[in-house]
């Protein structure tokens, strides 16, 4: 049989390398950076009403700065920027809160606990991330027994003038940031988990040895080890929390979009395809320093390994 | 270091508490008899009844496990490739944007990505009358997009830490490039290139945002269908849907994690056979 031998003949020569570099780069140069390169000349298009709704050139200008302009001036804007990196720096912060003792205790259990605790917080992320959106409608709603909680709650604790019949919990910032925490939580826990769960413990005991108490040993030698997890896992949860899109359209109040939301509605309802193209530049372009520090943190933590 | 553990406990319950009760809530008014999703009215099944029956959910529970499908496998195969080429290539003309292609993927907001997709299947289609409509294939195209980098991320975690004595031992024993990636190189990462296929399988059968963008008439996959619902508010058939993906998820996660944990620890085993047979 002399096919099978050319065939191998040739996959011996570069051929399977190429093959095994070149499909997924042209896959990925075809259709991923290419519809991204659209997307940032579309930026500088002009907004026409034609189908589809822009234009380079001709009777337009070439380059139109018109759409980064209107970013940079008109508070709708500005104002779904701040409401998008405030919601996503309170919800990184409180994963924090929350993900440091949870990892730190994850390290600290036996370990056959140890797996079952780290599948349970693996599990959610496997399971529909929209559903746990919606699991959290169900609760914040007027109605539901845990809005009725806590009210309870509520009007046991404060004077009677302040009682309320329900807490406002959906449709506010508030509700979003909490969902944001609910979702991402696991993006916190696992990184920082990764980080803690590789210190030496016999560091903690020489330091007890030499007299720090348990708050100290925390302060001078847990908490310094464990930054680049803290960074890590800031990062997995700022990063997807201000694009975020789902959250805020469920939860969240419409009078204070968030980026994502404008994005969509530029693009679909007012049909301004350079202006969604300019602001989700602009988003890029404000996730690109974070990613930066995160790549350079990562880099750090990989050269001290 | 006495009272450490307590206080890390509590958070840990609490953690836990806040992780699960508001799906097991969520589980528990599926099975109200009550109209009003979050008012309790009586125990009821009810709403799996008329779920089951409904002919929409099914059509789109069907088109979503299709896409899964398709795209998870092309996906797993391009995710490999792109893998063992990081993995093992280090120099090649063009390595820097290869890596930086592989990772923008993953820090990419959805809606970017979906715009951006949306963007370009319609100039397609003015430029080269491709795609006519979108449906099917266009969201399939969209998803191996962003799931393949996924599966490219694990594998290459598993490529880094495999032995490349073994592969350099096939080469000087005259196995040729791609007897070696047959015959060693897959095998030995087989668990991640199967872990990877996973991830790419839940990321398409739950994807909303981008299948939003580059779905066409027609085309209703489940999540788009969800979405759809729940934008109007809680419903107790959602309650029940969701329920019924929450358990199908949860139980298939459990059974393939005990699955690839027996199978890493019989690989294991058999490497301690081998080593202490040569001793």
């Amino acid at each position: 049989m002399s096919d099978p031998s050319r065939l191998s003949r040739w996959f011996n020569s570069k051929g399977w390398v190429a093959i095994l570099i070149g499909v997924p780069y042209v896959w990925l140069i075809a259709l991923f950076l290419l519809p991204f390169f659209i997307v940032v000349a579309m930026s500088v298009a002009t907004n026409t009403p034609t189908a589809p709704p822009f234009s380079f050139g001709g009777e337009y200008p070439l380059i139109n700065f018109e759409s980064f302009g209107r970013v940079l001036t008109d508070t709708l804007y500005l104002r779904a920027f701040l409401t998008s990196i405030f919601n996503a720096l309170v919800a990184a912060v409180l994963c924090l809160l929350i993900g440091y003792p949870m990892a730190l205790g994850l390290t600290r259990v036996s370990r056959s606990w140890r797996n079952i605790l780290l599948m349970l917080v693996i599990l959610p992320f496997w399971t529909s991330f929209l559903l746990r959106v919606y699991a959290w409608m169900g609760l914040m709603g007027k109605n539901s027994w845990f809005n009725g909680f806590l009210t309870d709650a509520w009007n046991f604790l404060v004077p009677i003038d302040w009682a309320v019949k329900s807490v406002p919990m959906m449709n506010t910032n508030f509700a979003v940031v909490l969902v944001m925490v609910y979702t991402y939580l696991p993006f916190m826990i696992l990184p920082l988990f990764a980080s803690l769960e590789r210190l030496d413990p016999t560091l903690d005991e020489a330091a007890m040895d030499l007299g720090s108490r348990p708050s100290q040993v925390f302060r001078d030698v847990t908490l310094p080890q464990s930054i680049p997890g803290i960074i890590a896992g800031g990062m997995l949860v700022f990063i997807p929390a201000a694009g975020e899109l789902v959250i805020p359209t469920l939860v969240g109040n419409a009078s204070q979009p968030m980026i994502g939301k404008i994005i969509q509605d530029e693009f679909g309802q007012a049909r301004d395809w350079p202006m969604a193209a300019a602001v989700a530049v602009a988003l890029l372009l404000l996730m690109v320093v974070p990613t930066m520090i995160y790549s350079h943190y990562q880099a750090k933590a990989e050269g001290t390994k | 270091m006495n009272r450490r553990p307590t206080f890390l406990i509590s958070v840990l319950c609490f953690g836990f508490a806040f992780f699960y009760i508001p799906i097991l809530s969520m589980i528990v008014y599926s099975f109200n008899a009550s109209r009003l999703a979050t008012v309790w009215g009586g125990f009821s099944t009810k709403w799996y009844k008329s779920l089951l029956s409904n002919q929409q959910v099914w059509d789109a529970l069907i088109l979503s496990l299709k896409i899964a499908l398709v795209s998870a496998t092309v996906a797993t195969i391009l995710g490999t490739m792109a893998g063992i080429t990081l993995a093992r290539f280090t120099k090649f003309k063009g390595r820097t944007l290869f890596s930086g292609l592989v990772t923008a993927p993953l820090i990419m907001p959805e809606v970017i990505t979906g715009i951006s997709m949306l963007i370009f299947f319609i100039l397609m289609a003015n430029w080269v009358g491709w795609p006519a409509q979108r449906g099917f294939a266009t969201i399939t195209l969209a998803h191996i997009t962003f799931s393949m980098v996924f599966v490219t991320t694990i594998v290459n975690a598993r490529m880094v830490q495999t032995d490349r004595a073994i592969e350099e031992a096939a080469m000087d024993l005259g196995s040729r490039p791609w007897q070696v990636l047959f015959d060693i190189t897959l095998p030995v990462i087989s668990p991640a290139i199967a872990s990877g296929w996973l991830l790419a399988f839940t990321i398409s059968l739950d994807d909303v945002v981008i299948t939003n963008f580059t779905t066409g008439p027609g085309s209703t996959t489940l999540p788009l269908l969800i979405w759809s619902k729940v934008k109007l508010g809680v419903t107790p058939d959602i309650n029940a849907l969701a329920t019924l993906m929450v358990l199908t998820v949860g139980a298939g996660v459990i059974v393939a994690g005990i699955i690839l944990s027996r199978a890493e620890k019989r690989r294991l085993a058999d490497e301690r056979m081998a080593f202490r047979k040569n001793d």
